[in-house]
């Protein structure tokens, strides 16, 4: 799939402004703050309603204005869909697909994108969290039904948290509070985790054999990088539950059950759930060695573009199921922070994509494999470069 | 800001659910220009409400005497019982006319955020209600989300000891509604609840 045409109004630096695309590659050419990356980050917030540089939503909506609208033309298969979305800030998005209202959710799916950006090193370097949005991010474009047991689980482990909290206090004070329920919550909270983490586990297995390719091409056969789960349910150390187990929502909600049953009283006295997905990691690992604390700055880039390429080879095969799930790869200012060697490898890679959007400060920095449309960004126009 | 009476108008209208600053701020100057007798009729029907309508002490439902019109009805079903959130959700079902049993309105969900836990519900009054018998049947009508779900869950495990048949509502497909805008969540639900069909 690829986007054809592009509007924006009152999104981010932009009052307004309307770009067509073409397949290919299109690289946004400008000095820094004038609005490349605004351009492609509204592409990318089409896509997971979420971007990768704010984590509210206010920040999209330009200063001044009341609501952002991005509107995109979506080319799939040979057809081609207009995907709109108004975002208020605080508020829920609104949503038009071909010009007829519809529920956000409904545009999920729609436009697939792939984003590479210098925040991704902390895929590598960062905390578990990220690493988790990661998982869930891509478990979400492959199947939208996950955005419901997402949020149903956010929901229930608050829930729980709360119970946990004031049932630690009742007990300190001599009475049992509603600890009754927690029982309930348990329930809850493993069936709707069982679901999630088999979803992720499934992924990882899945994404493993393309990671590991993908890193041998960016890094240039230079050691093995291996992914894997690290469930909070295990105790740690050498009980490590099998990996095929953790696919089975069934097993896994038997297993957090029992989890939670035997950290009940730790539970209560600290007032949060200590097991399930939100405490779960992904273990990246090199030649053995945990990436996080190990891996060469190098290396950990390697690590990070390898994350992202196996998603879009994952996309692209698995995702299918109506003839045309290729993403949209945008490269934002990756190439500025690459050496050499691995700027060239990583061209390579993607040049035969069906689309790939590129900003940079300088054009000195993108590839000359990566030849196609030059835009020209500057004080928030876009002109077509030579 | 304003000053005094305005002021505090503009204030407790803020705190009505749904209604933000700059609503409050717009119903306060519509009332402030209506006509006086239209003011003093909402004034009235405000104080009013509070004086008389009460929660029937048997199912807990809206009522202006000690018992509801519900309860009331010899004509009703005493052996099925129907257990819901809100008083509101009374009305939704007799709405559909199709059920002729009683109800029992629990005044919310469990929902420890909020620091509503069974006790704050009238869960021990539904336990009384069930001990003499004469209910068989209980049919559970929390809404469909985590607190609600997580309320059934809750009820199920109270009631499984007593031996009644209990059932909680099916969720899935809107009727009239087109299968292709059903959302995921809910055509997987649909699809898990799904029946046998007698051939």
């Amino acid at each position: 799939m690829y986007v054809s045409d592009l509007a924006l109004t009152d999104f981010r630096s932009y009052r307004e402004v309307v770009i067509s695309l073409e397949a290919g590659i299109t690289a946004f050419v400008g000095q820094n703050g004038q609005g490349k990356t605004n351009l492609v980050e509204s592409i990318a917030y089409l896509s997971t309603f979420s971007s990768h540089r704010v984590a509210g939503d206010a920040a999209l909506v330009r200063a001044g204005a009341e609501r952002a609208i991005v509107q995109a033309k979506v080319q799939r298969g040979g057809r081609s869909n207009l995907l709109e979305l108004e975002i208020v800030a605080g508020r829920a998005n609104r949503a038009r697909l071909n010009r007829s209202p519809t529920r956000p959710r409904e545009l999920l799916g729609q436009l697939r994108c792939v984003l590479f950006a210098p925040e991704d090193l902390a895929l590598i370097k960062g905390d578990p969290d990220g690493r988790r949005r990661f998982c869930d991010d891509l478990l979400t474009l492959l199947g939208p039904r996950m955005a419901g047991v997402r949020s149903d689980y956010e929901r229930v482990v608050k829930q729980r948290n709360a119970l946990l909290k004031t049932a630690g206090a009742a007990r300190r004070a001599g009475s049992d509070g509603d600890i009754r329920t927690l029982d309930v919550w348990d329930a809850k909270a493993a069936a709707t985790g069982a679901q999630l983490l088999a979803g992720r586990v499934r992924l990882l297995r899945d994404l493993r054999p393309h990671v590991q390719h993908a890193y041998e091409q960016v890094s240039g056969g230079q050691g093995t990088a291996e992914v894997s789960y690290r469930a909070s349910l295990s105790s740690g150390g050498d009980d490590q539950v099998a990996e095929e187990e953790l696919t089975q929502p069934d097993a896994v909600e038997a297993k957090l059950l029992e989890a939670m049953g035997r950290l009940r009283a730790r539970e209560i006295e600290r007032g949060v759930s200590l097991v399930g997905p939100h405490r779960d990691d992904v273990e990246l690992t090199l030649g053995g060695l945990p990436a996080k604390g190990y891996a060469s700055h190098g290396e950990s880039w390697s690590f990070a573009l390898a994350l992202r390429l196996a998603s879009y080879e994952l996309l692209k095969g698995e995702g299918s199921w109506d003839g045309d799930g290729e993403p949209v790869l945008i490269l934002d200012d990756v190439f500025a922070e690459l050496d050499t060697r691995r700027r060239e490898r990583l061209a390579e890679l993607v040049a035969p994509a069906e689309q790939v959007l590129i900003t940079a400060a300088v054009p000195q920095d993108v590839p000359a494999t990566l030849t196609g449309v030059r835009l020209d960004v500057a004080d928030g126009k876009v002109t077509r470069g030579d | 800001m304003f000053d005094g009476a305005l002021q505090d108008l503009v204030e407790e209208l803020g705190r009505l659910p749904g209604v933000g600053p700059k609503s409050a701020q717009r119903i306060a100057f519509y009332i402030l220009a209506s006509d006086p007798a239209d003011v003093s009729r909402l004034a009235t029907a405000l104080r009013v409400v509070k004086e008389k309508v009460r929660f029937c002490e048997i199912c807990g439902n809206i009522s202006e005497e000690t018992q509801c019109r519900i309860c009331r009805d010899t004509r009703r079903n005493g052996a099925v019982l129907c257990v819901v959130e809100e008083a509101k959700d009374v009305v939704a079902i007799e709405r559909t006319r199709e059920f002729r049993g009683r109800y029992h309105v629990l005044g919310g969900a469990i929902n420890p955020i909020e620091g509503v836990g069974p006790d704050n519900l009238r869960i021990r009054e539904l336990m009384t209600r069930l001990a003499d018998g004469e209910v068989t049947e209980v049919i559970i009508a929390t809404d469909p989300n985590v607190e609600g779900e997580a309320t059934a869950t809750y009820l199920i495990r109270m009631l499984r000891p007593l031996g009644l048949t209990v059932s909680r509502l099916a969720s899935g497909l809107p009727v009239g509604g087109d299968l292709e805008y059903a959302d995921e969540v809910t055509l997987g639900r649909a699809f898990e609840g799904r029946r046998t069909v007698d051939v």
